[in-house]
């Protein structure tokens, strides 16, 4: 597809265009392989236009992630830090060590 | 029997696992919408991470491990279970939406770009927002990949779901949010619909 939809500027004139817009969120995601992202590396190098819409869509990304940051309660710190301390301490009156609940690690 | 965790692990715990909080307590909210919720949800996540600490792997992903649970925490606790996969309205938005309607080329060539300037006018308040509106499944892929930058293997671990759907989640939650945040702007004054 090389229809963009109505509005905007057609997406420039050298190489695949469709071909790095499609690709677009999995080479920002850092998804691809070597060769493929090669490839699109290269056509921005050689397009404005889609080089310019690449780093939009970063920006925007980066946007996103720094204006969805939240201060943790001064409270909320301490409640959890006494809650483990509860807890270590529980374990050393118990016997047969700590309780497992069988999550696996990633 | 395994053998039990050291003794010392509270504070290998406390040194690995506290830093991860403000980014585990800023998912919270997105996921509860409710702070009450959030702080009850990251201090039940901390407690079964710590229970479980001498199940982690030490050298993989401890991060990846914290959100695990804490999606896991949310999903049985702070939700009812949902039958039917949920929806995002997106078959209108296309490719590179938002930027087609923020200025395109023309600005970018007068340096600073015109897109770049509207989405500063964005508040922290008004991201948070559109990201929370989100269904939850798409909230959740947008969340793990654009604020935490999750690989999509690391998210299909974390949800539990194939790579396949983790991407198909991503794809729609992704044009939902530039829809949210098209339509924000319009209500601001700040965008309007271009003529070709």
């Amino acid at each position: 597809m090389t229809d963009f939809g109505p509005v905007g500027p057609p997406l420039g004139p050298v190489g695949d265009c469709g071909e790095a817009v499609h690709r677009l969120y999995h080479f920002l995601d850092g998804e691809l392989d070597d060769d493929r992202r090669a490839v699109i590396q290269s056509h921005l190098d050689n397009c404005l236009p889609c080089l310019d819409a690449f780093d939009f869509e970063a920006e925007l990304r980066a946007v996103i992630a720094r204006k969805c940051r939240d201060q943790v309660p001064d409270e909320l710190r301490s409640r959890i830090a006494v809650a483990i301390q509860h807890e270590f301490k529980a374990r050393g009156l118990a016997e047969g060590g700590p309780p497992r609940d069988g999550m696996s690690g990633l | 029997m395994a053998d039990p965790a050291p003794l010392d692990d509270q504070a290998v715990f406390v040194d690995q696992a506290m830093e991860h909080m403000p980014s585990l307590y800023s998912a919270a909210l997105r996921m509860t919408r409710n702070p009450t919720d959030a702080e009850d949800l990251v201090q039940e996540t901390y407690l079964k991470a710590y229970r479980s600490f001498a199940t982690f792997q030490q050298g993989t992903n401890l991060k990846a491990w914290l959100y695990r649970i804490l999606t896991n925490t949310f999903i049985n606790t702070y939700r009812a279970k949902k039958r039917r996969p949920e929806q995002a309205d997106v078959d209108d938005v296309e490719d590179l939406f938002l930027y087609h309607r923020l200025g395109g080329l023309e600005a970018a060539a007068a340096g600073r770009s015109a897109e770049d300037e509207v989405l500063d006018t964005f508040t922290d308040s008004d991201i948070k927002d559109a990201l929370e509106a989100l269904p939850e499944q798409f909230r959740m892929a947008v969340l793990l990949a654009d604020v935490e930058g999750f690989s999509y293997k690391e998210i299909a671990a974390i949800l539990d779901v194939p790579i396949g759907t983790v991407m198909s989640r991503l794809h729609r939650g992704r044009r939902a949010l530039q829809k949210a945040l098209f339509e924000l702007g319009m209500s601001r004054g700040l965008v309007g619909e271009r003529e070709g």
